[in-house]
């Protein structure tokens, strides 16, 4: 393995010497922390209601200001990170694995299997994502694990579209053959040998993917079938911006850039993923 | 050509029992079916209610049947009632809403074209230029802002702070007492803001694609070759480069509907405006289980005619894709 981990190597050195990557890296890292050590951040509870502080301005007790019921906007911002990295994860996650399974098993058998995969695939794409998240979530209750499990449901038909195509020419080369010489198995084949060199592509959409995860969530938590108060996620408190959008600039302006840094960091990353997995596709 | 058509014509059938089937098992496979759905997280729902439920379903028929049965109203467009207290067919209701959305989207692809293409072009001619880095970094910045969001901040700015712009509806109240022009003017102020919202996010994304086409194509040797020959630069990159570059756009227009019809239901519910998206939300929030079923598969007809469009726009652009 000598060979793979001095490839890893170049792939760090690559990634490190692309500035943007390293800043969205950067980015991402931040969100990290703060989702791990929410309490180094603020000082005060999310769910803390203050009558006597309702709507209150930036200061110093409330960096952020507060909201409509009191709380302080820091502390739900912070806490809300948490909510939108495990949607993200999550999602993402779900989306993965499915799109892995079906792209190996259609590239790999090809035939009808895979007729019959892509033809499902093919369907799918054909709802418009957010309506189909929307008509899901409509037979459900809202509630931040249907929203992962739904995001990640509709998510994964482009990933499998990748594997696929990786699939089919990874399955013709020699290293496969001399492994199905030495007698191994279609699922040996498969997850020992077609699946680690397949992974590069599904790294970056993975990536890619947990920005539009992010965005998805809050999206449907500013709609108000998300995640569901007094839970915090940046896209309900944006929702108590938009109803006091006339006293209240605090509220919208602070979750907004907040997702925005987030997946303008995690595009940074995927983008720059792909450069150093592979420098020919630079620049496209 | 013809012959391309139809091979994709073909497909057509294939897809829509595809989506019929996909769409009858997402009402079925709701936990408790669809009767569940719309009464036992209703507290409105009454036995009355439960019964039509059933008929209109044709709950106590074999499951075949009940397929058969959504087929046909598939086909024929029939979602029947809606469960809203009006009780409207599905397909009046979805018919009044398409054009206002349609509207919207139409303008704001116009806005997309006649931005993004210039600045896609010439960030490709200039690569690695200020110009190509600022629009680079605008693009990346505009892919990971929430639409949403833009919106909340524009209402903010030009409806609050500075008054210009109306933030709700198609039309004032004061509509029908304004003259001609007074009514287009009217209009036109009521549909800025949802127009440059919906054409946002494909404005970045066109960009992008116009100009990594763009580079694609100057790389190639008949634009030396013009080059060679002494043409002028402006001519080289619009009348040779600019034409082949563009062909792979038309296919990006049809294909961009599902975001289109997704980003509708943002932008209608947030600016209040009477359309497709607008009706979904509150079908979503009523669980009006017809009404959704309704607009998730015009939805995805209107998809599938994307493609279609995108497909044959592209083979009678490219002489290369109906004869390879």
């Amino acid at each position: 393995m000598a060979g793979a981990s001095s490839n890893f190597g170049d792939f760090l050195r690559r990634l490190a010497r692309n500035r943007l990557a390293v800043a969205g890296g950067a980015v991402v890292l931040f969100f990290f922390v703060l989702s791990a050590f929410p309490n180094v951040f603020s000082r005060h509870e999310p769910n803390r209601i203050d009558v006597l502080k309702i709507l209150s301005p930036p200061s110093a007790d409330h960096p952020l200001g507060t909201d409509e019921l009191g709380r302080d906007v820091l502390a739900r911002m912070v806490y809300g990170a948490r909510i939108s990295l495990k949607v993200g994860f999550v999602a993402v996650g779900i989306a993965t694995a499915i799109g892995l399974l079906v792209g190996l098993i259609a590239g790999f058998y090809g035939g009808w299997v895979d007729a019959i995969l892509m033809r499902f695939v093919d369907v799918m794409l054909c709802f418009p994502t957010f309506f189909l998240i929307l008509a899901v979530i409509a037979f459900l209750e809202p509630s931040i694990y249907n929203i992962m499990v739904v995001i990640g449901l509709t998510g994964w038909m482009g990933v499998s579209r990748l594997v696929r195509a990786e699939t089919l020419s990874l399955k013709e080369r020699d290293f496969v053959a001399a492994a199905r010489a030495q007698g191994a198995g279609d699922a040996r084949i498969i997850f020992r040998h077609i699946l680690p060199n397949a992974l590069a592509p599904v790294l970056v959409a993975a990536t890619l993917g947990v920005a539009g995860a992010i965005l998805t969530e809050s999206a449907l938590s500013f709609l108000g079938i998300g995640v569901q108060p007094p839970t915090p996620s940046w896209g309900n408190i944006l929702t108590a911006g938009k109803d006091n959008i006339e006293f209240a600039w605090w509220l919208s302006v602070y979750p907004g850039l907040a997702i925005l840094f987030t997946v303008l960091g995690y595009n940074l990353l995927g983008e720059g993923i792909r450069d150093a997995v592979d420098p020919r596709l630079r620049g496209r | 050509m013809l012959r391309y058509v139809i091979r994709r014509l073909v497909v057509i059938p294939v897809m829509l029992v595809g989506i019929s089937l996909l769409s009858f098992l997402a009402i079925h496979l709701a936990p408790g079916g669809p009767i569940s759905v719309a009464a036992d997280l209703n507290p409105k729902a009454t036995a009355e209610y439960r019964e039509r439920m059933v008929r209109y379903y044709g709950l106590d028929q074999p499951l075949h049947v009940q397929y058969g049965r959504w087929l046909v109203r598939m086909s024929t467009l029939d979602f029947g009632p809606s469960f809203a207290p009006d009780g409207r067919q599905v397909s009046d209701k979805i018919k009044e809403r398409i054009p206002v959305t349609l509207t919207i989207n139409v303008l704001s692809m116009g806005l997309i074209f006649l931005v993004a293409i210039p600045i896609g072009i010439y960030s490709a001619v200039r690569k690695d230029s200020w110009f190509d880095r600022i629009s680079t970094v605008t693009v990346f910045t505009g892919f990971a802002v929430p639409t949403f969001w833009l919106a909340l901040l524009l209402m903010i700015l030009f409806g609050v702070k500075l008054g210009w712009l109306p933030i709700s509806g198609l039309v004032s109240l004061e509509h029908d007492s304004l003259s001609l022009a007074g009514r287009f003017w009217d209009r036109a102020r009521h549909l800025l803001l949802p127009v440059l919202l919906a054409g946002f996010g494909g404005l970045a994304g066109m960009s992008r694609y116009m100009r990594s086409n763009m580079l694609e194509v100057i790389r190639q040797d008949y634009i030396a070759a013009a080059k060679a020959k002494g043409l002028g630069e402006r001519q080289v990159v619009l009348r040779h480069a600019t034409r082949n570059a563009l062909l792979p756009v038309i296919t990006i227009l049809g294909l961009s509907v599902p975001d289109l019809l997704g980003g509708a239901v943002i932008f209608e519910t947030i600016f209040a405006i009477p359309g497709m998206g607008q009706l979904f939300y509150q079908g979503v929030m009523a669980r009006d289980v017809p009404l959704v079923m309704g607009i998730l598969v015009i939805g995805a007809f209107l998809t599938l005619i994307g493609n279609l469009l995108a497909d044959v726009g592209y083979a009678l652009a490219d002489p290369r894709i109906r004869t390879g």
